[in-house]
């Protein structure tokens, strides 16, 4: 049994077309090389000429159309049933943000990891507020871009427990090779449990949530580590050497530098960091969230 | 560039007979011949280029995680890379230089229609290609949207993407007016006698080709001017956050897009239905059914863009429609194959550089052709949309396809180019270092793909560290082959090269090697019963 309810038909659409391909392939192939062998000049030092031959032109035309008509239809069949959704399918939102998936189940719960039952139909709800991305889990043959501002949708029966990867495929910026994630086939109770176990609204600090909803945790970590720019963890407070207009200068992290940092990131640029890698947050993290940042960056000094 | 005499009393066209000497006599002439030997010298530095920057993000690959550099500068190199390669070298590619240097002997005729205007198609093309290159060195950096400048994100990342688009644009413009340059002269110049159907079927190939130039590059330039407008002046065209559709950018990039891959393969074609007539001493099988099928090509390839979008969130009837769209332009690709080999039963086939070339160009175009299929199925499309595998299958085309005919088409045509020979045998051992190499650089890019390994993947999972490391020495092995080519075509002098040195009978081995600047001394004539492929 394939991982999903899709592999088992993608995999024999694969089958088909790879079988008749390499049908054509090798028979073509030899067929040349014995043609080069056989009339090279050495052997055959006159050509013979013959006439077009139009009985054997419309068998090569028609051949091929069969063939090619016959992969549509696999291709077809393992396809249609991925956009009729059951009814019952359990709903699951994607939303895509640069770089970083999250999975909100019914009730508001937020996960960073997609955790499924087995074989019971999700539909996946595909939301970006940024660019488009696209949710990939080879396993399970699927794919549907998360297109802003457009309600893609995809669906799936997992049948196999496990963990398998989920890859963003449409390039999204810095760190679309990172913007991956797992998802993991539980059995229904552990499933059940486990959505239980998940926070209602989660216990960290509030400016932390904001952090992460924005995927500012994205680039900025809050554990001292590297990831594109400086971490969140120490750096209130910190002195550090911007650029101003094309000079440099040093300030000291403040209320005041967090906010033009955020609403106007180009302004006083960090040294030794490229214009224009992160863009402007104003209009989406307002003042009063804003402040619940500053006092959170000022818990992890 | 100068050349002694030949027998011939008329002075050939590399001697400079104007008023300039030396490079200006080249930046000055409006001699198709001349013209295309100057696409050719561009297109060979920019292809160097190219190379260059996938070699560069190959070493990157070779480990997953960070080696030399991080993820901003190999996004801005495999946008430059995809924009030199598609925009610069492929896409004028076959069309620009030996369109140019052999279509109007071919057809009889002393120059294109409008040699002027000819000239001025080539400075576009170079001031394209410079705005293109300087998008690296100005403004935020280099650009870091890919080659398909997608909406929103090209519209909002802060790198220089105007630089980019604009330089694409003025390309287009290079592409259309040399499309229109060649419907002119193949409507009204060919020889007297020659009829559309005696016409030989490279200059056939050109002309499905020039009619997609003219009406799809407009599509394509407007496309790229709304994303200029829509980042200087905010007009909400593609981003939703101004009021836009992300999917209609799609829709009208790959309108023209997808045509453009016709407009690189349907030449690379062309040239093959030469050479194996010629190598084989063979009339061409099928002649009207290669010609019909190139014009078929170019007009069902308008209607499959979107199997492009299958993820996008189409309908599901728009899906289907476009797949079954999609199948049906594969046939005519089939019926070439089939015409291409027919050609070679029962003739007198001599394995020349050129022909060795046109042979790798079929099996690797197979490969292509065979794996666009599971593209153009539903099912299987999803599964490896965006991943390596159609990194794989597109570069099967475009350099396992294009790339391969191109160097026949240089093997080929180079003796009546410069009007001497090269070295066989080092020319026969470039084709063996580009075959292996390519194919090793390729083929383990489809299998990571089917694995599920994402495309314009900086850094990936571990799994898929084995094939990284095969497509890295097969991208050694295929520049050692790349010299080896420069150096057997351009190193030291060859030996004087015959009118005709492979027994072809179209109408540039009836003239000297190298032609004169007007080509024929009698304007040539075809005869009620001749042919295009008289072979004996």
């Amino acid at each position: 049994m394939g991982a999903s309810n899709f592999t088992e038909g993608v995999d024999l659409a694969f089958k088909v077309i790879f079988g008749i391909s390499l049908f054509f392939l090798v028979g073509i192939t030899t067929v040349m090389l014995y043609f080069v062998y056989r009339y090279n000049r050495k052997r055959h030092p006159h050509a013979v000429q013959f006439k077009d031959n139009n009985i054997l032109e419309i068998t090569w035309i028609t051949i091929p159309l069969i063939l090619v008509l016959l992969m549509f239809y696999y291709g077809y069949i393992a396809f249609s049933p991925q956009r009729i959704v059951p009814k019952d399918a359990i709903p699951i939102t994607v939303i895509g943000k640069m770089w970083v998936w999250t999975f909100e189940y019914q009730g508001g719960k937020q996960s960073p990891v997609l955790v499924v039952p087995i074989n019971k139909a999700v539909k996946l709800n595909l939301h970006s507020d940024d660019v488009i991305h696209s949710l990939y889990i080879p396993a399970f043959r699927i794919k549907e871009d998360v297109v802003p501002g457009k309600n893609n949708y995809m669906w799936f029966i997992a049948q196999q427990l496990g963990e398998y990867d989920v890859l963003c495929t449409v390039y999204c910026g810095l760190r679309h090779s990172y913007m991956e994630t797992k998802t993991k086939v539980v059995s229904e109770a552990e499933y059940e449990a486990w959505l239980k176990a998940l926070p209602e609204k989660s216990n960290e600090p509030e400016g932390l949530l904001i952090l992460k909803k924005n995927a500012c945790t994205g680039c900025h970590s809050i554990d001292g580590s590297k990831i594109v720019s400086a971490s969140f963890k120490g750096l209130y407070g910190k002195t550090e050497k911007v650029v101003t207009n094309g000079t440099e200068r040093s300030v000291t992290v403040d209320d005041e530098y967090l906010k033009s940092s955020v609403y106007e990131p180009d302004k006083d640029l960090v040294a030794g960091y490229q214009k224009g890698i992160m863009k402007t947050y104003k209009g989406i993290v307002s003042e009063d969230e804003m402040t619940k940042v500053i006092d959170y960056l000022k818990s992890i000094k | 560039m100068t050349e002694e005499k030949t027998h011939h009393p008329e002075p050939s066209y590399l001697v400079d007979t104007g008023k300039y000497k030396g490079l200006m006599a080249w930046l000055t002439s409006t001699d198709h011949k001349r013209i295309g030997l100057m696409y050719m010298y561009a297109m060979m530095v920019f292809f160097a280029v190219g190379v260059l920057l996938g070699m560069i993000m190959r070493i990157e690959l070779f480990f997953p995680g960070q080696q030399f550099y991080g993820p901003q500068m190999y996004n801005g190199i495999f946008t430059i890379h995809g924009i030199i390669m598609i925009f610069t070298v492929v896409i004028p590619g076959l069309a620009a230089v030996f369109g140019n240097f052999s279509m109007p002997i071919m057809i009889g005729a002393k120059d294109v229609a409008f040699p002027r205007l000819n000239l001025f198609s080539f400075y576009l093309y170079v001031l394209g290609a410079a705005i293109a290159l300087a998008s690296q060195f100005m403004g935020n950096g280099p650009p870091d949207t890919g080659w398909t400048f997608y909406a929103p994100y090209s519209i909002q990342t802060h790198t220089n993407v105007v630089a980019a688009v604009f330089g694409a644009f003025v390309l287009g413009f290079s592409s259309i007016l040399t499309g229109l340059n060649f419907i002119v002269t193949m409507h009204r110049m060919r020889a007297p006698g020659m009829t559309f159907f005696k016409m030989p079927l490279f200059p056939w190939s050109l002309y499905a080709t020039a009619w997609i130039q003219v009406l799809a590059t407009p599509i394509v330039g407007i496309t790229l001017l709304m994303i200029i407008a829509e980042r200087w002046l905010r007009i909400g065209f593609f981003d939703p956050s101004l009021g836009g559709d992300p999917v209609l950018y799609q829709h009208l990039f790959w309108i023209y897009s997808h045509p453009a891959v016709y407009i690189m393969i349907l030449p690379a074609m062309g040239v093959i239905t030469e050479i194996i007539p010629t190598f084989s001493q063979k009339k061409v099988f099928g002649y009207r059914a290669i010609a019909i099928s190139s014009l078929a090509i170019a007009l069902v390839g308008y209607f499959v863009w979107a199997h492009h979008m299958y993820t996008s969130g189409m309908s599901a009837t728009a899906r289907w429609i476009f797949s079954l769209l999609t199948f049906l332009v594969a046939v005519p690709s089939a019926i070439k194959v089939f015409n291409w080999v027919a050609t070679m039963y029962k003739g007198s086939i001599s394995v020349k550089p050129p022909f060795l070339f046109a042979l790798g160009f079929i099996f690797l175009f197979m490969i292509g052709g065979m794996t666009g299929l599971s593209l153009g199925a539903l099912a299987t499309n999803i599964h490896v949309h965006d991943t390596a595998y159609v990194v794989a299958h597109f570069h099967y085309i475009v350099f396992g396809g294009v790339g391969f005919a191109f160097f026949a088409a240089i093997y080929y045509w180079y003796p009546k180019m410069y009007g001497r020979m090269y070295n066989f045998k080092m020319a026969n051992w470039s084709f063996v270092f580009l075959f292996s190499g390519f194919n090793l650089l390729y083929f383990p890019q489809f299998i990571i793909g089917i694995m599920g390994m994402p495309r314009r993947y900086f850094d990936y999972l571990p799994q898929f560290t084995f094939g990284h490391q095969l497509s890295f020495f097969g991208g050694v092995l295929l520049v050692i082959g790349f010299v080896i080519m420069l150096i057997t075509l351009f190193s030291k002098k060859g030996a004087k090269a015959p009118d005709n040195p492979w027994g072809g009978r179209t109408f540039e081995w009836r003239i000297p090697s190298p032609p004169p600047l007007e080509n024929f001394d009698i304007m040539p004539e075809m005869g009620e019963n001749e042919q295009p492929y008289d072979y004996k």
